[in-house]
């Protein structure tokens, strides 16, 4: 099918969620936006095998997610952003909680399988059901629900090992959460 | 339904898990705000015309979709 004005719009509308998936992949956001570019040049130019009527999004963060891993992840080891790159993409960063926390949970999440990262972060900041995770990851939907527990309990345990006491200064968010029970 | 239940530990454990979640989409979130970058715009818009698509190969004419990019 061509490419209509109507697709064209909805592949830019996703563009902000592949940058951040790229992003939260590799963590390095110059590479990220590589990374999408290539993906939108790859869609595009595939544009044939898209169903219509199926889930864009999807289908445009699979072919993310491979490219990303054919090729991205070998060069990734080589580079640990050791610039602050991704730091620079952040301009808005939150800021009760502050820079050290989020840097912190920034490596904690990298310290984790590529397998586990990559499953949390579609289903729990992409948005995505387990079924169009697994659909994406090209694995069964039981498979993505076990890596996302994994990544839950291993993020945990680098986060607050300690335990409860040391939760970090940010008290509001956790008054938040605790919802006054 | 053995489903995922974060608080089964109790409640600490449930805290914890919704303070990682909370932080994963302050990360995610913040990247989606900045929207689309002008070159993927840019991008978009160029491969609008496709690069296979001359059925005439006569130039000049009169296409100003084509001739505005530069190519003659």
């Amino acid at each position: 099918m061509p490419l209509t004005d109507p697709l064209r719009d909805d592949i830019l509308a996703a563009v902000p969620s592949l940058r951040a998936f790229a992003i939260s992949l590799s963590g390095n956001g110059d590479r990220a936006d590589d990374l999408v570019q290539e993906t939108l040049l790859r869609a595009l130019a595939n544009i044939d095998s898209f169903q219509p009527g199926s889930n864009l999004p999807a289908w445009l963060f699979t072919i993310l997610r491979n490219l990303f891993r054919s090729d991205y992840r070998k060069r990734r080891r080589e580079v640990e952003d050791a610039d602050g790159n991704y730091a620079k993409t952040l301009k808005t960063q939150p800021a009760q909680g502050g820079h050290l926390e989020f840097e912190e949970f920034r490596a904690a999440l990298d310290k984790l399988p590529q397998d586990q990262r990559e499953a949390l972060i579609l289903v729990g900041a992409s948005g995505f059901s387990y079924e169009d995770a697994a659909a994406i990851c090209g694995c069964a939907v039981g498979t993505i629900k076990s890596r996302v527990n994994r990544a839950r309990t291993k993020l945990s345990a680098l986060l607050y090992v300690d335990g409860a006491e040391d939760f970090g200064p940010d008290q509001t968010v956790r008054a938040v959460i605790g919802g006054g029970g | 339904m053995k489903d995922i239940k974060p608080q089964a530990k109790g409640g600490l454990n449930g805290e914890i898990q919704a303070r990682i979640g909370h932080q994963l989409r302050a990360m995610y979130d913040d990247v989606v705000r900045q929207g689309v970058p002008d070159r993927f715009v840019e991008l978009i818009r160029k491969l609008d015309v496709p690069p296979n698509s001359p059925t005439e190969e006569e130039p000049g004419t009169g296409n100003p979709a084509i001739s505005q990019d530069g190519r003659v």
